[in-house]
């Protein structure tokens, strides 16, 4: 049985729960039930057909659960055996359920959470062992944020951006446990792209699979980050890399550039480089120019100044990063990766050591060590 | 969505404001402090911010690998041992300023004469294993 064909039922089946009447808790825990129920029969009595066998099976688990609780509170004035049609959806069912689980109301690990469990069709098991937390706490944050939404409107139009910010957040996280959230977060922000058409849904969904086909060659098999110069590009998936190309082409070609499609830009540059010597760092440059006129993050104008000092030497690199507040993180390490390239190994060593001490991930850290102590060892020689 | 570890110390933090050893309190103030830290973890748990928290016995043994085939050579507990662990609460949160406020709300537990202990808490955050992969170029 495909598990991401059955998951990717799950925002149309919840949908049509909510349509007959059920509201949004209910309806998707009776889908949470109907999926693992599916998990369970369907690899020795798989279904002619699939969706109609969850929508049966969740619409009954969704009465079985308010009968019991109706029972329990002694009303009976609920639910029929057999649903009234709904309204007709003015806006597309699975848009919504994107919407309504990116609610600004909710904090960024809320709509995370929602997210994975009401349109992934992720169990809260899976969910918190991707963000290694006990599944009770994972199950906690996610009823709270389905209480926190339940009073919203199921068919108004939401902003695309917040649901963009959370598959972001969900790429980031790459791959822990035995989840793979960079995949999972390209799956959901394609159906998305299937919902809507719009030019940052394929900005974020170009730059997600640029990002993705380095995959393999970003660390060595000791684990150990490999940075982009000195990645084997022959790793890099050149199928991934021409469809993430193709759909920034056809989003930059609607000329309402935005945050996702300027990063894309700058991912498709390095992408479309046969070595790392070739790379067009000025196009890079001035992406981030852009990049910056759109955003006010102080981490873009810290790339640019890599990129600075790539296209016009480490001298200019670090001149733009003397204009940054030299609090921001892995500010010393752009500064001794700077030094260095300038030919001051003292310098860049002792930066080296300090990004080591101030990195935020074993990975950079190890990384940021190793770079010190292949200075440290050159200079002793 | 990051993890803190707020460690609670036997010895090494500086005095907190109401810095009266617990076994001069009360059975009642005891108890209370008990119930307050039950209901902080609890509320966590229902927030959906809890990971894990542990109590610590307050000594231990330094162990050292001794060479091969020898047995390690164990040490110990040191009475000049400056930094004591008492225990911890690991949260996993949206924000350092959250993380900050509940280490705060921690740190009002109750202690003598009911009053908040006012203790100095230590707020570790985690390093993740891997960089953010859009951070990695």
């Amino acid at each position: 049985m495909n598990e991401a064909l059955l998951r990717s039922l799950t925002p149309s089946v919840l949908a049509v729960l909510v349509r007959r009447g059920a509201d949004f808790a209910a309806a998707e825990d009776a889908v949470q039930d109907a999926l693992i129920e599916a998990l369970r029969v369907w690899p020795a009595d798989p279904p002619r057909d699939a969706k109609g066998w969850l929508v049966t099976v969740a619409w009954r688990k969704f009465l079985d659960a308010t009968r019991a609780d109706a029972a329990r509170r002694r009303r009976e004035d609920l639910v029929d055996e057999e649903p009234a049609p709904g309204p007709a959806p003015s806006v597309d069912d699975t848009l919504q359920l994107y919407f309504l689980c990116a609610h600004p109301s909710l904090t960024p690990s809320s709509a995370v959470a929602l997210t994975l469990r009401a349109v992934g069709g992720l169990t809260t098991r899976q969910i918190a062992q991707a963000y290694l937390v006990p599944e009770a706490t994972m199950a906690q944050r996610i009823s709270r944020a389905k209480r926190t939404v339940s009073g919203v409107r199921f068919d108004r139009p939401g902003d695309v951006a917040t649901v963009l910010r959370v598959l972001y957040l969900v790429f980031n996280e790459g791959y822990s446990g035995d989840v793979d959230l960079a995949a999972e977060a390209i799956r959901l922000t394609r159906q998305l792209a299937a919902a809507i058409d719009h030019p940052e849904v394929s900005g974020l969904l170009a730059l997600m699979l640029l990002h993705h086909a380095r995959r393999a060659a970003r660390t060595a098999s000791d684990g150990s980050l490999v940075p982009l110069a000195e990645q084997d590009r022959g790793r890099w998936d050149t199928r991934l890399i021409a469809e993430g190309v193709a759909i920034l082409q056809t989003a930059l070609a609607r000329d309402r550039l935005g945050e996702f499609q300027a990063q894309a830009a700058i991912a498709a540059l390095h992408a479309d480089a046969p070595t790392a010597e070739e790379t067009d760092w000025v196009q890079i440059v001035e992406w981030y120019d852009e990049l910056a006129r759109l955003t006010d993050n102080p981490v873009v104008r810290l790339n640019r100044a890599v990129a600075v000092g790539e296209a016009d030497g480490p001298r200019a690199g670090l001149a733009a990063l003397a204009a940054l507040d030299a609090s921001l993180p892995r500010h010393a390490a752009v500064a001794a990766y700077l030094h260095e390239r300038d030919g001051d190994l003292a310098t860049a060593a002792r930066l080296y050591a300090e990004a080591a001490h101030k990195a935020p991930n074993l990975a950079e850290r190890d990384h940021l060590t190793r770079q010190a102590a292949r200075l440290n060892a050159r200079r002793s020689r | 969505m990051a993890k803190y570890l707020l460690l609670k110390h036997y010895r090494g933090a500086p005095a907190s404001v109401n810095d009266v050893p617990m076994d001069q309190w009360t059975p009642e103030e005891i108890s209370a402090h008990m119930q307050y830290m039950h209901d902080f973890a609890a509320r966590l748990e229902k927030t959906g911010e809890y990971v894990d928290g542990q109590a610590l016995a307050p000594e231990g043994t330094w162990v050292r690998y001794d060479g091969e085939g020898r047995p390690p050579v164990t040490d110990g507990p040191f009475a000049e041992t400056k930094d004591l662990i008492a225990g911890w609460m690991v949260i996993d949160v949206d924000s350092y300023e959250r993380a900050v406020e509940l280490a705060g709300e921690l740190s009002a537990a109750p202690g003598a004469g009911g009053k908040p202990i006012h203790e100095w808490l230590e707020l570790r955050p985690f390093l993740t294993a891997t960089p953010n992969v859009t951070e990695c170029h």
